[in-house]
């Protein structure tokens, strides 16, 4: 196992700068996930550490070590690839088996090594298919076995979870996590899918135009996003526009909203997001909570998702949502008024 | 439901007949090299006369020999130089990458007539003279274009991360090559590889321009026995031929089949 440690890197494609002098550590053990748009350098990143890609400036570590110019093949690190990429003329015993045959491993070290991965992943007696008869969700964990049997330092993944259908994915979040767990590998992996993000990584770092926006764990990118765009893309999340007024944020309409943190000089321009599950939705009459924000708007719809209500509600020309959880009480109908309360601890001052 | 039957049927007679049209005039020839006639009489009189005239016929089974030389060879030098012509433009972007592709269909296009004449001259011209070593020369030129697209379409389908896998399962280069890339187009290269020795093994025109006078093959020498005056001597070695291609081209399209199973 190792550590990687990426350091002022910058790629470019022609005049394209994939990769604007970025600089991450992944800990040793750690599950990082890449998240970002595309276009966002994640993948660029990811290919570079693997070393099929090698970058402009800068450099990269594994275990302490440079890499520099090391191609992919002497660097002991695992790739599932967003394809798999099993080869499609051998069986799932000689897929796995590759890393180990390459690396000339004996015969009966390579049985023992493929059967214990193939268990790990829990896919066993389907040694002799080839990955056509198998299953996305089989082809998933081939792949996988495939990239750690050789024990490799790193295991990088490339939104590993996309290919598959979502009651399958759901599945396996929580396999990979519990694999990552047993062999305690240094994991690194890309992904646009913030729901994987937060379910699987210990530590996330939000990427855009090359560059690493925000870094930290899942509960605190998604509980303090620094900017509007870590806010709306980890996440769903009401941005409202005002200006800093001592310990709050004066609106267009001039109402008051206190925030977590102090918002800065008073009468600079600022942005507030509220997350939508943190908002309640009460009667127009309803009492008011001296101490939180208040917003009084028209439901202009209401959707039944089953064990949630989700209401958008227009305030200001803004449509604001809230998701409430379905603990019984009738809902609100389209056309009603209604007044929006949460707490200034969820009100987060970002960046625009 | 009267209908559909009609139709059926018709489908049938319709398939028959084309089979029909492609083999009774080959199926003829095979019958008729076991007839002892000289004039296809009829009945049958059942001989293998024509066969052991062949054994004693030097001409046409040097001939023979030389195509299969010639076809051997021509299809080694043309499916390996083409596979990695393919595989160059599978991986690599160049300049002048589209000129070169798009060059690569009009010899398919141009009368052999030209093509062999052209040759004639050019080789004459730059003293590679005729015989066996030009007409492998004008083959070689003549499958390329087969080889490089037939084996490209295969490679259309390879996904470009298996490479990228195997190099990060730790394969070197030449290992990711020997287990991934050729494994993945060995039937596209079989395939090419019978077109190769096809356009050799049935090439007339372009032999016949390059054939020096006692060394030519066996399209050629077939054409001049005729031309001399027919004996169905002709029948027997076309039968063989007919056997040797059609058991061959069998078993390559039940590997094929097989092979590009994915």
């Amino acid at each position: 196992m190792a550590s990687v440690s990426v350091r002022d890197v910058s790629k470019l494609f022609g005049s394209f700068k994939a990769l604007d002098d970025i600089s991450i550590e992944f800990a040793d053990g750690g599950f990082y996930g890449l998240l970002g748009p595309s276009g966002s350098g994640k993948t660029t990143l990811l290919r570079l550490i693997a070393g099929f890609d090698f970058p402009d400036s800068g450099e990269i570590e594994i275990g302490g070590e440079p890499v520099g110019a090391l191609p992919a093949e002497k660097r002991d690190i695992g790739m599932m690839f967003q394809s798999y990429a099993l080869f499609p003329n051998m069986s799932v015993f000689d897929n796995v088996a590759f890393g180990l045959m390459v690396r000339n491993t004996a015969r009966a070290e390579i049985a023992r090594r493929v059967g214990e991965a193939l268990e790990l992943v829990r896919l066993t007696g389907l040694d002799d298919r080839k990955p056509h008869q198998l299953s996305g969700g089989q082809r998933q964990r081939v792949a996988l076995a495939r990239a750690i049997v050789f024990h490799p330092r790193v295991l990088l993944l490339d939104e590993p979870l996309s290919a598959l259908d979502k009651a399958l994915r759901v599945g396996m979040q929580v396999e990979l996590k519990r694999i990552q767990r047993e062999i305690g590998i240094t994991t690194i992996f890309v992904t646009h899918d913030q729901e994987e993000a937060l379910t699987l990584s210990d530590r996330i770092g939000v990427l855009r135009d090359g560059r690493l926006v925000q870094e930290g764990a899942p509960k605190e990118i998604y509980d303090r996003p620094e900017s509007a765009f870590a806010a709306t893309f980890l996440g769903d999340a009401n941005l409202f526009r005002g200006r800093a007024n001592g310990d709050g944020v004066v609106l267009a309409d001039g109402s008051r909203m206190r925030t977590a943190d102090a918002p800065g000089k008073t009468g600079e321009e600022v942005v507030c997001a509220v997350r939508p599950e943190r908002i309640e939705v009460v009667p127009a009459d309803g009492p008011a909570d001296g101490e939180g924000n208040k917003l009084d708007a028209t439901v202009s719809e209401a959707i039944f998702a089953g064990n949630s209500m989700t209401y958008l509600a227009s305030w200001q020309n803004q449509t604001v949502k809230v998701i409430a959880q379905n603990r019984g009480a009738e809902p609100f109908e389209a056309g009603a008024r209604v007044r929006l309360v949460w707490r200034p601890a969820d009100t987060v001052v970002v960046t625009p | 439901m009267r209908r559909r039957i009609g139709l059926a049927t018709l489908g049938r007679v319709y398939l028959a007949l084309v089979l029909m049209f492609l083999y009774i005039p080959i199926l003829v020839m095979a019958v008729m090299s076991f007839n002892a006639s000289q004039f296809y009489t009829l009945p049958i009189d059942w001989s293998l006369r024509w066969y052991e005239a062949l054994s004693g016929n030097s001409k046409l089974l040097n001939a023979g020999f030389n195509s299969i030389v010639v076809a051997v060879v021509t299809t080694a030098i043309a499916s390996t130089l083409g596979t990695a012509a393919a595989i160059a433009f599978f991986r690599y972007e160049f300049r002048g990458k589209q000129v070169l592709q798009l060059l690569l269909f009009p010899p398919i296009a141009i009368p052999w007539l030209i093509t062999g004449t052209a040759m004639l001259l050019f080789f004459f011209w730059a003293g590679i003279g005729r015989g066996l070593h030009a007409m492998v020369l004008g083959h070689v030129a003549l499958a390329l274009p087969y080889v490089i697209i037939v084996v490209s379409a295969r490679l259309k389908a390879f996904d470009p991360d298996l490479e990228a896998a195997a190099r990060s399962l730790g394969a070197s280069p030449a290992q990711v090559v020997r287990h991934v890339t050729f494994p993945f187009i060995a039937p596209g290269f079989i395939a090419a590889a019978l077109f190769a020795f096809a356009v050799s093994f049935d090439q007339f025109v372009i032999s016949y321009f390059l054939a020096v006078p006692g060394v030519s093959t066996l399209p050629v020498e077939i054409y001049t026995a005729i031309r001399k005056g027919f004996t169905p001597e002709i029948n027997a070695i076309s039968t063989i031929v007919i056997v040797f291609s059609m058991t061959l081209l069998v078993g390559v399209a039940r590997y094929y089949r097989f092979g590009g199973e994915r």
